[in-house]
């Protein structure tokens, strides 16, 4: 499969790709590389790997990261309460201390997390690792193991090889600084806000009912709106809402009814200052040029 | 500035090539290892095409790990192999020049000057700038002092160490922010269940000692803006002091020089050579003692480095004494922006301690809602009083 038909694929399920995002996930597929991708919130980081795993039809495993992740919640935990249990009806029984430590710390006591559920997969998943300059520098230090052996060792077990090599994707917008060796192990990929002519394919992949002239005039709304000083950008998922939005209120054309295009704005503009900063003369003067 | 370089014509092979083309990236400050170069060549095997496009996005995916990094390449790119670059000549080696102040220190352990005089960045002498400041003219001044001022003037090896003790000890007042993630501990508000089943093994399964989890405390991050404009050079050498002294005692510790321009010198100022480090400094600061646009400086500041570097556990230090040439909302909008992000803001100014102050300045009273603490600081031994103020904070 070249890159091409890649790109042609992940259209029909609804997800345009810019020419350089298909060729870094097809070398991520075909070299079993992790792929980081970085952008802006909204440019549809996430959806890369939902579509990956529709696409080729096996499982998406989402690890989603926070500020405290650690290894217990990542990659695999002891089953404690299950552990106790055991030692308590093992001592009634009169089983051997050895035998009862041998059982307890066997796989059956073992709660996967989603790192260790992704390898332990017989047909290779999506894995994704969202948003990974949320969690700490510590955790990047236990993702470098995985990314690079696909391996995770237990102490108390030994090491666990994976049974297939999972698709890896992480997704960072800049929250912190990532550690050179983990960008070093993975392929990367810039993602920007769509182009016009992009949007639009993705908009009419994703809303095939709606009115032509209505979705370029979305578009260029949108487009428009991008270049005014917000502090949070509208992003693709938003840009969907608002063409719902926009719909779902009955318009046709976005000069027709400036109170409706103004509460449409709702689905565009996500914080205060900046729904305050886009007055119905602004939206108007952008929709006019967008016209 | 991006440095030339294209595929030598006797290269053999793509092998060479990509390895050539790899020296090049590194050349050029991406940092690429041996691993990358055939990782490289990997992906070119696994396209199916050779057009250079389909090349370009490849290698692009390999090489590039930053945004940053994802700008320069077209043009890295198009320089090697587009036939845009020159062929670089080996020749003999140039040796290392000699008695430019850029790189090493020019000075003994006494500070005073080893080399001989009259080097680019020669210190003023003493009828020029350097001393005709400081005559109470508190007026912002818009251009960029062109003249260059060399910062070793200005600090004395002496007062690093004395700083590093000073900053030492502001970092240890500013030592408490509890942590998310919990470490075993004797007293705690959780169980550990790992540990104590451990333990009860030894104790034939009755869990007799219970070990707990707590938070335990974390350092904060010391984020240091100096203001280096004209009307602060009185107060420089303290703050520059302080500066080097904070980014040698801290590890975690950034720092950032500002007058019309924002200068990030974290990097420069890590030298194990203190002398050697200021005098790197004062190449970057280029323009130091001119013209101060504080709310600009701090506008770039809180919209680049601020989503990389400050976080909820920052503290952003501002040392400055609020003479803005520009718009004050632009400062107010600047420190918003800043204070969104979780961080603490201190704002240290050296005219607080004036008799009769009152920041009424504009840019410094749109300036105040936004700050956790704004302090006086004239001297080391201001800064070092502030340690109570800090720990409360």
């Amino acid at each position: 499969m070249t890159w091409r038909d890649l790109q042609t694929q992940m259209a029909k399920t609804g997800y345009v790709a810019s020419d350089d995002l298909s060729v870094a996930l097809h070398l991520a597929i075909s070299l079993g590389r992790p792929l980081l991708l970085e952008g802006a919130a909204g440019v549809g980081k996430t959806e890369v790997a939902r579509t990956l795993a529709e696409l080729r039809s096996t499982e998406l495993v989402r690890l989603q990261c926070y500020e405290g992740l650690d290894a217990a919640q990542a990659i695999y935990e002891w089953n404690y309460q299950r552990q106790l249990l055991a030692i308590r009806a093992a001592a009634e029984d009169g089983e051997t201390g050895a035998a009862v430590e041998n059982r307890i710390f066997s796989r059956e006591y073992l709660l996967e997390r989603p790192l260790l559920a992704a390898i332990t997969k017989d047909t290779p998943p999506v894995l994704l690792i969202d948003e990974v300059d949320r969690a700490d520098e510590e955790f990047e230090a236990y993702l470098l193991e995985i990314l690079s052996d696909f391996q995770i060792t237990v102490p108390e077990i030994g090491t666990i090889e994976a049974k297939s090599r999972p698709i890896v994707i992480l997704t960072c917008n800049g929250t912190r600084d990532l550690s050179d060796a983990l960008r070093r192990r993975c392929l990367y990929t810039y993602v920007e806000y769509p182009d016009a002519a992009t949007e639009l394919a993705i908009l009419n992949a994703r809303k095939p009912g709606l009115n032509q002239r209505l979705a370029q005039q979305i578009i260029g709304f949108v487009q428009k709106l991008r270049e005014e000083e917000l502090e949070k950008v509208p992003g693709i998922a938003e840009t969907l809402d608002f063409a719902a939005a926009l719909s779902g209120l009955g318009l046709s054309d976005l000069s027709e009814d400036p109170a409706a295009l103004q509460h449409a704005l709702v689905a565009l503009l996500k914080t205060q200052s900046d729904q305050a900063s886009i007055t119905t003369e602004i939206a108007q003067r952008i929709a006019g040029k967008a016209a | 500035m991006s440095r030339v370089t294209k595929f030598a014509a006797r290269d053999s092979g793509p092998a060479a090539r990509v390895a050539g083309f790899a020296a090049h990236l590194r050349a050029n400050g991406l940092r690429l290892g041996s691993a990358e170069t055939a990782l490289a060549m990997d992906a070119l095997a696994a396209m199916d095409s050779f057009a250079p496009d389909d090349c370009r996005r490849a290698l692009r995916a390999v090489c590039v790990g930053c945004r940053d990094e994802d700008e320069q390449f077209d043009a890295l790119f198009d320089a090697y192999w587009m036939d845009m670059g020159r062929v670089r000549t080996r020749v003999i080696p140039v040796p290392p020049q000699r008695g430019s102040d850029d790189v090493h220190s020019s000075r003994d352990a006494e500070g005073e000057a080893s080399g001989g005089a009259g080097s680019a960045t020669a210190p003023d002498g003493g009828d020029g700038e350097a001393d005709s400041d400081g005559e109470g003219k508190l007026i912002a001044t818009e251009v960029r002092n062109l003249s260059r001022r060399d910062l070793r003037d200005l600090v004395r090896p002496e007062e690093i160490a004395e700083a590093e003790r000073v900053a030492r000890r502001l970092g240890a007042a500013l030592r408490d922010r509890r942590s998310r993630r919990r470490i075993a501990a004797r007293k705690g508000d959780r169980l550990h269940f790992r540990k104590t089943i451990r333990r009860s093994l030894a104790s034939g399964g009755e869990p007799l000692h219970l070990v707990k989890r707590r938070r335990p405390d974390r350092t904060r991050k010391i984020v240091a803006l100096c203001d280096v404009s004209g009307s602060m050079s009185v107060y420089a050498q303290v703050f520059l002091a302080f500066v080097a002294g904070l980014m040698r005692a801290d590890p975690l510790a950034d720092a950032y020089l500002f007058h019309t321009r924002l200068v990030r010198i974290t990097e420069t100022l890590r030298d194990k050579d203190a002398m050697r480090a200021i005098g790197r400094m004062s190449l970057m600061a280029d323009g130091f003692g001119g013209g101060s646009k504080i709310g600009f400086c701090l506008d770039r500041f809180a919209s680049t480095y601020a989503r990389r570097f400050v976080d909820g556990r920052s503290v952003v230090m501002i040392l400055s004494d609020g003479y803005d040439t520009g718009a004050p909302d632009q400062m107010r909008d600047a420190l918003g922006t800043l204070r969104k992000r979780g961080c603490k803001i201190i704002w240290l100014n050296p005219l607080k301690g004036w008799k009769d102050y009152e920041p009424v300045t504009a840019g410094m009273s749109a300036a105040l809602p936004h700050l956790d603490l704004f302090q006086s600081a004239n001297t080391l031994d201001d800064l070092a009083a502030l340690e109570a103020e800090l720990t409360r904070l």
